[in-house]
C-alpha cells in the first residue's frame, strides 16, 4: 500500500463509561486510508460503543478521537456525512424498492439529481438487479439485500464505511461475494472498519484488532498475530484471549 | 422403527402460494439423534419447526414427532416437545427464577421436580435469578431459554438457530451443553448459519431456498465432494485471488480464511504444475499449494454451484 500512509481514524485513549461501568477503556489505535481493519471481540467486549463514538453518534467520556479528520466532540455531524454505516440488522427500508433504497439514500447523502441517475443505474447493472430494481427489498434474499445495502452505504464515495457483522446468516456463496465488494472498496480507496463473528473473514482483513473486556488486547496483521501466539488460526488467539474476560456480556 | 421425528413430502408456503418456504420435503430423525439444519437466512429452517412444533399447518404432506401427527395430535406434541425460537421469546420483565417458574406451572410441574434437568446450565444463572430476563446479557438469556425449553423434560428438544449472533467462545460452550443433552437421551434438533458447527451433529441436511441439498453425516457429506480440493496461498491474497480465477482450468476458486480454496477442471500433476506456473508468470510469489481436506462450507458452495448451474466460482 504504498510508504505514504495517510491516517483516517486516530483514537487516543478513547474512553466511554456508563456510571461506573467502563465500556471502551482508554483505546489507542491508528487506520489507514484503503485499510481493511477487523475488529472482534466477544459479546460485550465494547465493540459497538466504540463503533457508535466513531460514528458521531456517542460522546465520548474521555479521550480522543478523529474520523476522516474530524474530531468526534466538535462535529460529530460533519462525520456522518464522511462515513457509510451498514450493519446486520438494519441496512435498507424493507417497504422500498430496490431504485427507491438507491434514491433515498443517494438523496440523503446529497447526491445531485443527475449524480443519483447515474449512480442508481450504475448499481442496478453492477448487482445484476435490472430485473428487480423495481422489487421491494424485503422480497430479495438475503445475501442480495446485504451487497445492495453496501453498495447504498457507499453511494456517497465516503472516506470510511463501517460494517456491522454485514454478513450473519447470509450464505457462504454469498459471504464470498461480498467480501470481493469490501475488497474492490478497498481498492478505490474506501476505508473498511469491519466487525464479524465469522472468524474466517478475520483473515481477509489486512489488520485485526481484538478487544476484551473495553481494551484492545491485540492489534496485528493476521499472520503476525497467529505468529505470535504460535497458533495456526484467528480462532485459537480469539480463543486464548477472550477467555481471559471478566466481564459478562451485556 | 424408532424414528423421532418424520417429514413426509411437506410443503409449505406463505402469501397465497407465492412465496415458497419448504418445497416438498422428507425425511426422519433418529430417537436420541444430534440433527442439523444447515443453512443461510431463507432456508426454510424456522418453517420446519414451526411445523413440527405445530405453530403451522403444511399446505401439502405429513409429519409426526415421537409418532404423534402434526396435525392431528398437535395437543399431544406441545407437551413431548421443547422449543426455543430463534427470536428471545421469554417475558422480559419476569425475573430469571419467574421465567422458569412459569414455564414450569404451563407444563405441569416445578423447577424441584426437573432440577436436575437443567441444574448443569440454571447453575451458571442462579447468582443471576433475580434479575430480571431483559436485563440478562446475550449469553445469559440463550441459556435461560434453553432451561426454559427444557424444564419439563422433553422427548424431544428443537432449537432454532440458538448461536446466532453470539460469540465463538460462547458457541463453544453452547455446543458442549447440547452434548451432555444429548448423552441423556434427548432427541435434538438444532438449526444453523454457521457452517462450522455442522461437524458437531449426528448427520445434517444442507438447505437452501426449502430445499435440501444433501443429507448424510458430516463425515459422509464431506466424501461426497467430487474432486480433489487445493488449498494455496501467497504474500498478496487479494492479487492471488485475480490471478487465479483468471486462469482457465479453475472450476471453482474463492477465499477460505488464510488460503483460497480451488479445484481444477483437469486434475493431475499437470495441471498443478501448469497452475503454478501461470501464477508465478504473473508475479505471485511465496505461493504454498497444497490438496486439502473439504470443510463442510466447501461442500455447501459446491452444492449451490451445482445448482445454479456453477456460475459463482468463475463469475468475476
Amino acid at each position: 500500500m504504498g510508504t505514504k500512509k495517510e491516517t483516517v481514524i486516530r483514537t487516543k485513549e478513547l474512553t466511554k463509561k456508563f456510571g461506573d461501568f467502563i465500556a471502551v477503556d482508554k483505546i489507542s489505535f491508528e487506520v489507514h486510508k484503503g485499510e481493511i481493519f477487523g475488529f472482534l471481540g466477544a459479546n460485550g467486549a465494547g465493540k459497538t460503543t466504540a463503533m457508535r463514538m466513531l460514528c458521531g453518534l456517542s460522546r465520548p467520556t474521555s479521550g480522543e478521537a478523529e474520523v476522516a479528520g474530524i474530531d468526534v466532540y466538535h462535529n460529530p455531524e460533519d462525520i456522518k456525512k464522511n462515513i457509510g454505516y451498514m450493519s446486520q440488522k438494519f441496512s435498507l427500508y424493507e417497504d422500498l424498492t430496490v431504485l427507491e433504497n438507491i434514491k433515498f439514500y443517494a438523496g440523503i447523502y446529497g447526491l445531485t439529481d443527475k449524480q443519483i441517475k447515474d449512480k442508481s443505474e450504475e448499481l442496478i447493472t453492477k448487482l445484476d438487479l435490472q430485473s428487480q430494481a423495481n422489487t421491494l427489498v424485503s422480497l430479495l434474499p438475503l445475501g442480495w439485500r446485504q451487497k445492495l445495502a453496501f453498495s447504498v452505504a457507499i453511494v456517497h464515495q465516503p472516506k470510511i464505511v463501517f460494517l456491522d457483522e454485514p454478513t450473519g446468516g447470509v450464505d457462504p456463496s454469498t459471504r464470498k461475494q461480498f467480501w470481493d465488494m469490501i475488497y474492490d472498496a478497498s481498492e478505490r480507496g474506501i476505508t473498511i472498519f469491519v466487525t464479524t463473528h465469522y472468524l474466517d473473514e478475520a483473515e481477509y482483513c489486512d489488520r485485526i484488532c481484538i478487544m476484551v473486556d473495553g481494551k484492545i488486547k491485540a492489534l496485528d496483521t493476521p499472520y503476525q498475530l497467529k505468529q505470535n501466539f504460535k497458533v495456526d488460526n484467528i480462532t485459537e488467539v480469539f480463543y486464548q484471549l477472550a477467555r481471559t474476560a471478566k466481564r459478562g456480556d451485556d | 422403527m424408532s424414528a423421532a421425528i418424520t417429514l413426509d413430502h411437506i410443503t409449505k408456503t406463505y402469501n397465497k402460494g407465492a412465496t415458497m418456504a419448504v418445497d416438498d420435503i422428507s425425511f426422519a430423525v433418529e430417537k436420541g439423534e444430534l440433527f442439523g439444519l444447515i443453512g443461510p437466512d431463507g432456508a426454510g429452517k424456522t418453517t420446519i419447526f414451526r411445523l413440527l412444533t405445530t405453530l403451522l399447518l403444511p399446505d401439502k404432506g405429513t409429519g409426526t414427532v415421537v409418532g404423534n401427527d402434526i396435525v392431528k395430535d398437535y395437543h399431544k406434541i406441545r407437551g413431548i416437545v421443547g422449543y426455543m425460537p430463534g427470536r428471545f421469546s421469554l417475558y422480559q420483565d419476569l425475573t430469571v427464577e419467574e421465567n422458569l417458574k412459569f414455564f414450569a406451572t404451563v407444563f405441569g410441574t416445578t423447577i424441584e421436580e426437573n432440577y436436575d434437568q437443567i441444574k448443569d446450565i440454571y447453575g451458571m444463572l442462579e447468582p443471576f435469578k433475580n434479575r430480571r430476563a431483559g436485563k440478562l446479557s446475550g449469553g445469559m438469556k440463550q441459556k435461560l431459554a434453553l432451561c426454559c425449553a427444557l424444564i419439563h423434560k422433553p422427548e424431544v428438544l428443537f432449537l432454532d438457530e440458538p448461536t446466532t449472533g453470539v460469540d465463538v467462545v460462547s458457541r463453544k460452550e453452547f455446543w458442549e451443553m447440547l452434548k451432555r443433552l444429548k448423552a441423556q437421551g434427548i432427541t435434538i434438533m438444532v438449526s444453523t448459519s454457521y457452517m462450522d458447527e455442522a461437524t458437531l451433529c449426528d448427520r445434517i441436511a444442507l438447505m437452501i431456498e426449502g430445499k435440501i441439498l444433501s443429507m448424510d453425516t458430516p463425515a459422509n457429506v464431506i466424501k461426497a465432494y467430487p474432486e480433489k480440493l487445493y488449498a494455496i496461498k501467497s504474500s498478496n491474497m487479494h492479487g492471488l485471488l485475480k490471478d487465479v480465477r483468471a486462469n482457465e482450468d479453475i472450476l471453482t476458486c474463492y477465499a477460505a480464511g488464510e488460503y483460497i480454496h480451488l479445484s481444477l477442471k483437469h486434475e493431475g500433476k499437470e495441471s498443478e504444475a501448469q497452475l503454478l506456473n501461470f501464477l508465478q508468470e504473473r508475479g505471485d510469489t511465496d505461493l504454498i499449494f497444497k490438496e486439502t481436506i473439504p470443510t463442510v462450507e466447501d461442500c455447501f458452495i459446491r452444492l449451490l454451484g451445482n445448482k445454479d448451474g456453477n456460475k459463482e466460482g468463475n463469475r468475476n
